[in-house]
């Protein structure tokens, strides 16, 4: 079976840190920011581990506010 | 027929969508004679009973933010209990007709005829500062000739209006010309007339929104601005009333529904007495006929304003009037019609 | 393969629905209403009906519903929804009519509109948000309310004695000739996320086929109000809403 490479893009300025995608993850590819805050003040999600993400959409369909898109491919 | 049999008949007949009510003497016949005609059958008008007033006025929101011509009517504690949804219809700038056949207060109080809601439906019964368009029949006639033009009202402005009539004026029977058959508007054209309804985004178009919620204060006080703009133009544009013997008149009767049809037979015994007496009706009771009022007052020696009721529209007269005629009320309560005698003893005792 | 070769508009396997805009969502982070608004807004979508939608929002968090997806929209006095929904509907019988209320709104001061209008079988549906809390004026008891549990105006937790007991509105629309489809459902995982939408899709369906009227009820949190992280809400829910609350279609005459 072809392996599947994924990557999320997260609004920065429309997520609001809540965290769920975090915990939706199966792979703990996203995790809030501990330094950086978007304008209005929240530690907000980020790809921290880019390589092992499958696009499986688990953190975007969690996503309360629509933050996240999700791209999916095949590796060749 | 009977007056409220007319409101019936009438709406059907003028392209009413739809009727909302709940059952409540002295009114019940114009569900029952909605029921009865089945227009769902004939022009599609819906008719459905509602759980309470509460809903029934409710269900007129849902209606009219959908730009269908809608109506509910009651009796004064139902409309009592619609008087939140009255203010929301305002707040959202919605047309509508409600029909208030109005029955002594306060409380339970009596089946009886009563004018006591003139304040609850001019001054605003609900919260926050809206206005009802009010036309008040005097005749069944005019129950019948008032649900057009109060729908026609309610539409050019997008406000709701009301028809204040009393279970003298519902129960009584009457010859009447029913109004010509006017057909529903069609979906187009209800889309045109209504741009502004919730009829579902027909050709994609931006999404319309029926709301009376502003937090910002500076929004809500543009929204009250703007409400109160389009009261200005209806105050110059739309009062009605109708005179009698006002000519060579010494004393005016100011006096609307039921009261207005016993101030003729008063006028009649007074001038018989040699007083000269005449009558304003108003017919809209907001807008109120001020201006007119306010010229007669510089005519006459005293104005008496006959009501059903402990003397309501009596102060929308002195204002008018500025106090610099005397202004009278007189009235029996408690669902008790003044006879024409009783009346023109008061307008006696103003002449001495 | 690099992230740049993966990012492309043709690998797009999730985002947010069209239907919801991008207005910034009033909602407390981690709010359910954030989910259930998403999955509204696909159903509408993909059923194609955009253009033919007239929903209806409530008085209570979701007020402001009519900012985020966009259909045609009717804000509601406290608890009608359901009058207005009625009314809609009967008039335009070919328009998808939904109204979104929570259970401040559906299970308190509008339970007449909502039993009737469900008892009526009025072709609509009604989405309940139910996070056991009033949210909006602070975290004040709710009809549904569990026992034991604290709010503000229960400060001490709810007691039967003092407060009577927690309304199961679900369990009351079964009972009533009207309604066709009776379902309790959560969105605190992928799967009952997947769950959930598939129930509103069969609701609004079941309404367009003229089969009667239609209640989904999404047991949700509030952190806020229950002062918890949104991912600790979630497990209070699983561990103590859905015991009450348990989660499943009631009823389905479809």
């Amino acid at each position: 079976m072809a392996k599947m490479k994924g990557a999320t893009l997260v609004d920065i300025e429309r997520c609001k840190g809540c965290g769920l995608c975090v915990v939706a993850c199966p792979l703990n590819v996203l995790a809030l920011t501990t330094k950086n805050v978007n304008q209005k003040g929240y530690n907000y999600a980020e790809t921290v581990l880019e390589d092992t993400c499958t696009g499986c959409t688990s953190c975007a369909v969690v996503c309360p506010d629509g933050c996240i898109t999700v791209y999916r491919k095949k590796e060749e | 027929m009977k007056g409220n049999e007319a409101i019936a008949h009438a709406a059907i007949r003028c392209g009413c969508d739809g009727y909302f009510g709940y059952p409540i003497t002295p009114q019940s016949e114009v569900l029952e004679t909605l029921a009865a005609e089945k227009p769902w059958e004939t022009t599609g008008m819906v008719v459905l009973q509602a759980e309470s007033e509460v809903a029934s006025i409710n269900m007129v929101y849902g209606g009219a933010a959908s730009g269908k011509r809608v109506m509910t009517s009651s009796s004064s504690p139902g409309v009592s209990l619609m008087q939140e949804g009255i203010s929301y219809l305002a707040g959202a700038e919605l047309p509508c007709l409600i029909v208030n056949v109005s029955r002594g207060g306060p409380g339970l109080g009596t089946i009886q005829p009563s004018q006591a809601d003139y304040f609850q439906t001019v001054k605003g019964g609900g919260h926050g500062d809206y206005r009802l368009i009010t036309l008040a029949p005097a005749s069944v006639q005019e129950m019948a000739d008032f649900v057009d033009l109060a729908f026609e009202l309610a539409f050019r402005y997008r406000n709701p209006a009301m028809i204040l009539s009393d279970g003298a004026i519902g129960q009584m029977m009457e010859k009447v010309v029913l109004p010509p058959f006017k057909p529903r508007r069609t979906e187009e054209e209800l889309a045109k007339e209504c741009p502004w309804a919730t009829t579902g985004r027909i050709g994609m178009r931006k999404p319309n929104i029926i709301t009376s919620l502003a937090l910002v204060s500076e929004e809500m006080e543009r929204v009250n601005l703007r409400l109160q703009a389009k009261y200005k133009v209806i105050q110059e544009k739309e009062v009605r009333y109708e005179e009698y013997m006002t000519d060579d008149a010494e004393y005016l009767i100011v006096a609307f529904g039921s009261a207005a049809r016993i101030s003729k037979k008063v006028i009649s015994i007074a001038r018989e007495q040699g007083i000269k007496v005449g009558l304003l009706r108003p017919i809209t009771l907001w807008p109120f006929p001020s201006k007119r009022i306010a010229e007669l007052g510089k005519k006459v020696k005293g104005i008496l304003s006959l009501e059903i009721n402990a003397g309501q529209m009596v102060e929308d007269i002195r204002l008018a009037v500025e106090c610099k005629v005397p202004v009278k009320w007189y009235g029996r309560l408690g669902g008790i019609i003044p006879e024409p005698e009783e009346v023109v003893e008061e307008i006696r005792k103003m002449t001495l | 393969m690099t992230k740049e070769e993966i990012m492309q508009p043709e690998n797009i396997v999730y985002r947010k629905p069209e239907l919801l805009n991008d207005v910034p969502m009033h909602y407390c982070p981690g709010c359910s209403h954030g989910v259930v608004h998403k999955l509204v807004a696909e159903v509408i979508a993909e059923m194609g009906m955009t253009d033919k939608t007239i929903a209806i929002s409530p008085v209570g968090c979701a007020v402001f519903a009519y900012k985020y997806i966009d259909v045609d929209w009717q804000e509601a006095a406290h608890g009608r929804a359901p009058a207005l929904a009625s009314a809609v509907k009967r008039l335009w019988p070919d328009r998808l009519v939904f109204t979104y209320q929570g259970d401040g709104d559906l299970a308190c001061i509008g339970t007449g509109e909502t039993i009737h209008a469900l008892n009526r079988g009025e072709n609509i549906t009604i989405i309940f948000i139910n996070n056991a809390i009033y949210g909006m004026t602070g975290g004040q008891m709710a009809p549904t309310t569990l026992l034991g549990m604290k709010t503000v105006t229960c400060p001490y937790g709810r007691v039967p004695e003092l407060h009577g007991y927690p309304l199961k509105m679900a369990d009351i629309a079964v009972g009533l000739q009207g309604t066709c489809y009776v379902t309790r459902q959560s969105v605190h995982s992928v799967a009952a996320i997947m769950k959930a939408k598939k129930a509103i899709r069969k609701a609004f369906e079941y309404s367009m086929q003229g089969k009667g009227s239609n209640l989904v009820e999404i047991v949700s949190t509030c952190n806020t109000n229950w002062r918890m992280s949104p991912d600790k809400a979630n497990k209070w829910m699983e561990e103590n809403m859905f015991p009450f609350y348990p989660l499943g279609d009631l009823k389905d005459n479809g």
